[in-house]
């Protein structure tokens, strides 16, 4: 199915970014900045139980759309995710008199989600000698898949479908593949899709990979995140969010919406494996997928994304199969912004998206940092590394994102061009 | 526990769900959930505060007694007079 004859009507495009990543970036055009720059966002964090370890923290205005009072009623995910809709929906200039919100769709991608949360619920019932009558009866609501997306419709009336889309680290890509998919059946007529992350609040998250031995450690924290490097050791964990709006392109031009890209094409698939390790040859399948979907070849991607994380084996998988399909592909450029913001989960596939989405305008790609000892079993074709480089024009920009128990997302966006 | 002292106990707990709640008008004697846009998840962490600070169990069907700051204070009053 190639995406190219596709009538006005079935064309999905991004009109709208809301976003928030570590270090600071509240903003599409403040993302963009930092990451042209190479400027790392990651810190360090001090979790109940667990040492020191560098992690990726936002800092946004919590209190821009809501009430500190519903903040502390909802979860962390809820908060960014409020944040980051109420931000994409300025953005896209849209109030609701454009749609209905009862033909509004909330589609947020979740590696996990009420972690945190019971967490936190089992430790406050330790101070009172694990009696479970002090258990919080906010529990429920705060746990449920859906809790993120749901407060975003609470907060903006929006009385369309919502839910979460559950797809480990493939997650926010999975999210906005389920958004062009309702657009395209006519479920809904806008979108809000993207990803969420708030994993930095569970001593469990990072306990596990370090337990795996996947948890990055490094005296300097900006110097943690390593993919492809030699040196890598793991993964840094980062909260963000971004969502992105979707329209289908007849409404939008008609209501002359800035448009950042067009989904040129997408797939997703299993690996049907192992529970952690990733698998190269079913990454590159699905690239090749969503390739033929949006009818494409591999000579015609600008800049690949790239998944990596930081983790020893997990890099060389992904680097094997992009180097296979992109042999014969002098132009081609990738990058690894998960070097910059660590990896942001739920949120990673939809905040890297964004990261890479304005070079259709400034021409730019980001470079992958931290990158001093570059592994030769990471030779990627293009790396752009250590600093930004200026290319003649970004026409595609192809975006990686995989999770644990093998499910692999790959998202092709396009320069938005007129029929 | 004085029932001024009960009264400032409320007021706090409450301060706590929503810092921005104004108190200066406030009628002791009409329900607090239609002056401070209060709902039932409110009236429950008023009840988990109450017990995780002086071990207090509120049955249910005693939740009704807790509607204003004036019947607050009655209920309260025998139930905290030794604390």
């Amino acid at each position: 199915m190639s995406d190219v004859s596709l009538p006005d009507a079935q064309r999905i495009v991004i009109t709208g970014v809301g976003l928030t990543a570590p270090g600071g970036s509240n903003s599409l055009a403040a993302f963009r900045e930092q990451v042209l720059a190479g400027r790392s966002g990651i810190s360090t964090i001090d979790l109940r139980y667990m040492d020191t370890y560098p992690a990726g923290i936002c800092d946004f205005p919590e209190t821009k759309y809501r009430k500190k009072r519903e903040n502390k009623r909802g979860t962390r995910a809820g908060c960014i995710g409020v944040y980051c809709a109420g931000e994409a929906l300025a953005d896209a200039g849209v109030d609701f008199s454009e749609y209905e919100r009862s033909r509004t769709g909330v589609y947020m991608g979740l590696t996990e989600h009420g972690t945190v949360e019971t967490e936190n619920e089992v430790y406050n019932i330790s101070q009172f000698d694990y009696n479970v009558d002090y258990w919080t009866h906010h529990h429920n609501p705060r746990t449920v898949l859906n809790n993120p997306a749901g407060e975003i419709t609470m907060k903006f009336g929006i009385t369309g479908p919502h839910y979460a889309v559950g797809a480990a680290c493939a997650a926010g890509n999975a999210a906005l593949i389920q958004g062009t998919q309702m657009l395209r059946l006519g479920e809904i007529d806008f979108a809000l899709c993207g990803g969420l992350s708030e994993c930095v609040g569970s001593f469990g998250i990072f306990a596990s990979f370090r337990a795996q031995g996947a948890l990055a450690e490094h005296e300097n924290p900006i110097k943690a995140s390593r993919p492809l490097d030699q040196d890598r050791n793991g993964i840094v964990i980062s909260e963000g969010g971004c969502v992105f709006t979707l329209e289908r392109l007849d409404k939008a031009l008609a209501r002359g919406a800035k448009i950042y890209g067009e989904v040129a094409g997408y797939a997703m698939n299993s690996d049907a494996r192992d529970f952690v390790l990733p698998y190269g040859p079913r990454q590159a399948e699905c690239i090749q997928l969503a390739l033929g979907r949006a009818g494409l070849t591999p000579q015609d991607i600008s800049i690949i994304n790239t998944h990596a994380t930081g983790t020893k084996q997990g890099d060389v998988e992904e680097c094997q199969a992009l180097a296979e399909i992109f042999a014969d592909c002098p132009a081609v450029r990738s990058n690894n912004t998960k070097s910059i913001i660590g990896h942001a989960m739920g949120a990673a596939g939809v905040l890297e998206l964004a990261a890479n989405l304005s070079s259709f305008e400034d021409s730019f790609v980001h470079p992958t940092i931290n990158l001093d000892n570059p592994d030769p079993a990471c030779a990627l074709p293009g790396l752009v590394a250590g600093k930004a480089e200026k290319v003649e024009q970004v026409e595609t920009i192809l975006n990686n994102s995989f999770g644990m128990v093998g499910i692999n997302s790959v998202v092709i966006i396009k320069r938005f061009m007129a029929a | 526990m004085t029932r001024d002292e009960i009264r400032d106990i409320i007021l706090e707990i409450i301060e706590d769900i929503d810092e921005d709640a104004e108190f200066d008008d406030l009628d002791a004697d009409q329900p607090l959930r239609d002056q401070l846009d209060l709902d039932s998840m409110d009236f429950l962490d008023i009840v988990m505060e109450l017990r995780k600070r002086y071990k207090l169990q509120i049955p249910e069907e005693d939740y009704p007694e807790l509607a204003t700051l004036t019947s607050c204070v009655n209920y309260l009053e025998p139930k905290l007079q030794d604390v």
